[in-house]
């Protein structure tokens, strides 16, 4: 017994190392005077500066959250109906259809995706003249389509486990369908949607290979902009701005455990 | 067992020839797929009444209940409340509510906003509403606990929000839902008088599922048994227990002994039926006269047998047996005994004395005896 | 025919209230369904069009020929000769030369090498992981789990970036190893296979180790202290216990690890060499540097017919089996 708890342990350790080893090389290169990322020149902020001067990062960056946060919440609207569809009309025909049209992009490689929704805006302009050009708006649908996939799957498990009884109980108060829906089952499945969102944001703050495809010539997004960065030649600002992101990650990450770790300690507020 | 004598001079409307039902349960059908929940139902409540359908797991009991709060269509049949033919209402728009099994108490909302919900939707005024909240939280004992979540009160205290929220839009009927299910066994035994209080106070009519047949009992006006979606017999618990109109019946409320024969004999308004395995031949009280040659099985409770260390010469059934099982049970024993022919009978003997002893060991012989009246005859 | 007593009247009058009664019916019904359609109905709408569609077009520019000239740069299936003539140009191709030129067929193969070895590695590490994290105490649980899924929150090419330098050549990790002797001269991983498999690994670890926790967490501690109460030593009690209990995690995590590695382009683009082909990269490369759509939309469809669709077979039959258990 004794031997194997040796071995998780280190395996644990060595995976924990593995999981963090090049977010803190980040960390530290970011404070880094030198230009090289082989030579510590000293401690130095001076890319952070840098950064706050670098109107296309910081263009890019705005560009990239307004993306994730218009496409988070178009797929979380989409993705919640699709999830009450699924679990609360069980004869429903389509079902097959709709089965397969939210967990097919979950099992489709980024290149697929981006193609397509490329292939199809070319089309549309070409029958229809809309989309006239591509830019965020093109980026936000593509978005929205996958993210959807997993609002869905996330929203779904809620629901399923939800005591269908509340609902039912509320009907039974004498409340009309809609306004059960937004009475009873929205508030319960609330932190389904929330975490749904969080993803649906970080997944598209995250995309590049879709955006590159279905991106216009002024719609440069931020892994857009960080991936030629990379291929062409180390930029420490990259550093600085990953730093940030981490940053930020991080305290919203520790804040929530925090909330929720109270509010569970203590029940009898 | 807890006898139902709470009620100083019962109220039978069902007994009264000119009294009109107040729900009536038409021909009420509803399958599954292939599989008949409720088959072909029909039955009569009157106002007032605390109801009970009693049945075990599957038994259509469950759907009949939410077909009457409008949760699940009929495929056949009507439901008829108060004059007013509701089959085709949705659950919203009926003047029934329920109490779920579950509680089925919103967890984002506090108790009095849990309360208050149902007369949100009626749009009743705001200081009308608080009014009602308060009503209903004293007449469950939680006038304190209006502002708890549900997550925050204890079992007994859920389950008593989850009634004042049914009782609060002032329903015609309520229907609970295994209401005292999910109580512990102390716990439930006092709700049970509780909420018949809560039910005589109101005046409301009470249907009730359970399959907790003591529940029944304790808390119904009437009980309907219900089995594979058909309901067998609906009485008040005194004639349930007493007057079991057939096997099941008999086999469901509390313990029995059931002895299958024929009949040989009929003799005015006593027959005599003749038992292979407890080998001979028996007199039992009959209202009807039996054609020779009926199957028929005769019910007798345990606690009807009477035992005697010799033969007794005073009763016209006895049976000679010796005692193969004995469970002692602190204010009763349970004793099995093997009759000569095979049959097992069960007896119950009470200890009325603190240092009385059993009289019987293992392999004790003895006589069983019981009255003509002491059982039921039942031919289905 | 006026005379034989027909009453038409009567007749008409019961085909118009059996017409105005179906009629009622009808409304009732889509009354009642309203809700539902809208429900159901816009999530459809949207992805039909923007995801299901889009695979149609893709299928229809795999059968074009490339045309520089044209933009968008490919031939046209329809064409109307003398102004109403169809005529259909199928070109098969794209299709020919995915098969006959070597390149698309190893770089596919290459893929589900490269996806395989890594969600193996995945699960070795992955497992103890999972296994150290469910047996923390619960105290610990919460913290160690949610140090799985912070570094996927943060941006992952930003964390693909960061093993560009720790790999390199002149790297801290080659500096390192020389300080350490346990090298003389440093090690060539950027830019090879090896750091491929570094880089999927590490980048979907967290997806390995969060169904696999999941699992463990349901059994009860005490299966395993029957087993050693019957007499099964430790590491045969893993096998026999825990090991095979936890199968649903494994094969989930796998999925997740193994679906996306396939189709992986950033990382074999960012860390792999020329050689390390993967058939995302292919596809890449075809559309934007070769700006060939429709052998890219050729390749599309075969990563469709290949991978995508015996993956969602796989799921599906896997999770009606599930449903059965589950029933039983």
């Amino acid at each position: 017994m004794r031997q194997r708890s040796t071995f998780v342990f280190t395996m644990m350790a060595f995976g924990y190392a593995f999981l963090y080893l090049p977010i803190f090389s980040v960390v530290l290169y970011s404070f880094n005077a030198s230009r090289l990322v082989t030579v510590w020149g000293g401690f130095s902020t001076r890319w952070y500066g840098a950064l706050f001067h670098n109107e296309t990062i910081l263009q890019a960056t705005g560009r990239s959250l307004l993306v994730a946060a218009m496409a988070a919440t178009l797929a979380v609207a989409i993705g919640t109906l699709a999830a009450v569809a699924f679990t609360r009309f069980q004869r429903l025909r389509a079902r097959p259809l709709l089965s397969l049209m939210t967990s097919a992009p979950l099992v489709m490689p980024e290149v697929m995706l981006g193609l397509s929704a490329l292939l199809l805006f070319v089309g549309l302009q070409q029958w229809i003249g809309w989309p006239a050009g591509r830019g965020l708006m093109t980026i936000t649908i593509a978005h929205t389509t996958f993210c959807c996939a997993y609002v869905t799957v996330i929203v779904q498990s809620r629901l399923a486990q939800m005591d269908e009884s509340l609902e039912e109980a509320a009907l039974d108060l004498g409340a009309r369908p809609w306004k059960v829906f937004f009475l009873v089952t929205l508030p319960v499945i609330f932190p389904a949607l929330a975490a749904g969102w969080l993803l649906a944001f970080t997944l598209s703050l995250d995309d590049l290979v879709v955006a590159s495809f279905v991106s216009g010539p002024s719609s440069t997004t931020l892994p857009m902009l960080i991936y030629s960065k990379v291929k062409f030649g180390v930029t420490p600002e990259i550093n600085a701005l990953a730093t940030l992101i981490v940053l930020v990650v991080t305290s919203l990450i520790v804040a929530a455990t925090l909330v929720m770790g109270r509010r569970n300690a203590n029940p009898l507020r | 067992m807890a006898q139902p004598g709470r009620r100083q001079a019962p109220i039978e409307p069902w007994q009264q020839p000119g009294a009109q039902p107040f729900l009536r349960i038409c021909n009420v059908t509803k399958t599954f797929g292939q599989t008949y929940a409720v088959d072909d139902v029909s039955a009569e409540v009157y106002q007032g009444e605390f109801f009970s359908l009693l049945g075990g797991s599957g038994c259509g009991k469950s759907t009949l209940l939410r077909i009457l709060a409008g949760l699940e269509t009929p495929d056949r049949g009507r439901i008829v409340l108060g004059g007013e033919d509701i089959t085709d209402l949705p659950p919203y728009e009926r003047p029934v509510n329920m109490m779920f099994q579950s509680y089925a108490l919103f967890p984002h909302l506090n108790v009095a906003q849990n309360v208050a919900f149902g007369l949100h939707q009626e749009r009743m005024a705001r200081g009308e509403i608080a009014d009602r909240v308060a009503a209903m939280l004293d007449l469950v004992q939680l006038k304190d606990y209006g502002r708890r979540k549900p997550d925050q009160l204890s079992g007994g205290q859920r389950q008593r929000v989850a009634l004042a929220r049914a009782l609060a839009k002032q329903p015609k009927l309520l229907l609970l839902d295994e209401p005292l299910g999910a109580l512990d066994r102390k716990l439930r035994e006092q709700t049970q008088f509780e909420l018949v209080g809560i039910q005589e106070r109101i005046g409301i009519t009470f249907i009730t599922v359970t399959h907790d047949q003591e529940e029944a009992m304790t808390m119904s006006s009437r009980v309907a048994v219900m089995d594979a979606g058909r309901i067998v017999q609906v009485a008040t618990p005194a004639q349930l227990y007493e007057f079991p109109a057939n096997r099941f019946v008999a086999g469901f409320i509390g313990a029995v002994n059931l002895f299958d024969g024929r009949v040989s004999q009929q003799q005015g308004e006593d027959l005599v039926f003749h038992c292979e395995a407890l080998g001979g031949d028996f007199l039992m009280y009959h209202g009807d006269p039996l054609p020779i040659g009926t199957p028929v099985t005769v019910a007798v409770r345990p606690e009807k047998v009477s035992v005697h260390d010799t033969r007794p010469t005073d009763r016209r059934n006895a049976v000679h047996g010796k005692v193969v099982e004995i469970a002692y049970l602190g204010d009763v024993s349970i004793y099995h005994v093997a009759t000569d022919h095979g049959q097992v009978v069960r007896i119950q003997i009470t200890h009325e004395a603190r240092y009385s002893r059993p009289h019987y060991s293992w392999d004790d012989e003895l006589w069983l005896s019981w009255d003509p009246d002491d059982g039921v005859v039942l031919t289905a | 025919m006026n005379g034989s007593g027909f009453n038409w009247l009567g007749f008409w009058n019961l085909v118009f209230s059996a017409l105005v009664q179906r009629i009622g019916v009808l409304g009732r019904e889509l009354r009642q369904r309203r809700g539902r359609l809208v429900v159901a109905g816009i999530p459809m709408l949207w992805l039909g069009l923007f995801f299901l569609l889009p695979f149609l077009i893709v299928a229809r520019i795999s059968l074009t020929t490339i045309d520089p000239n044209a933009q968008p740069p490919y031939s046209s299936i329809v064409t109307f000769t003398q102004g109403w003539q169809l005529e259909l140009h199928f070109n098969l191709d794209n299709y020919r030369r995915l098969w006959q030129d070597g390149l698309y067929l190893s770089a596919y193969l290459n893929s589900l090498k490269t996806a395989a070895i890594s969600t193996l590695l995945c699960l070795m590490i992955g497992f103890p992981m999972a296994l150290g994290i469910a047996r923390a105490s619960t105290r610990w649980r919460l913290p160690l789990l949610t140090m799985v899924i912070v570094p996927f929150w943060t941006s992952f090419l930003i964390r693909i970036y960061a093993w560009i330098g720790l790999l390199k050549d002149q790297g801290p990790l080659n500096n390192l190893l020389l300080w350490l002797g346990v090298i003389d001269e440093p090690l060539h991983i950027l830019y090879t296979n090896t750091a491929v498999y570094i880089g999927i690994v590490y980048s979907y670890l967290p997806f390995m180790v969060l169904p696999l926790t999941a699992t463990l967490l349901k059994h009860d501690r005490s299966l395993l202290e029957a087993a050693f109460d019957l007499g099964c030593k430790p590491m045969r009690a893993f096998w026999r216990v825990t090991f095979p209990l936890a199968l649903p995690g494994v094969i989930a995590g796998s999925l997740l690890v193994f679906i996306p590695a396939v189709g992986e382009f950033v990382i074999p683009d960012l860390l792999g060499g020329p050689d390390s082909l993967m058939i995302g990269r292919v596809l890449w490369t075809e559309f934007f540097q070769s700006r060939d759509w429709p052998l890219a939309s050729a390749v599309a469809m075969a990563i469709l017919l290949l991978i995508v669709i015996p993956t969602l077979l796989f799921e599906h039959l896997q999770a009606r089996r599930g449903a059965q258990e589950a029933r039983r």
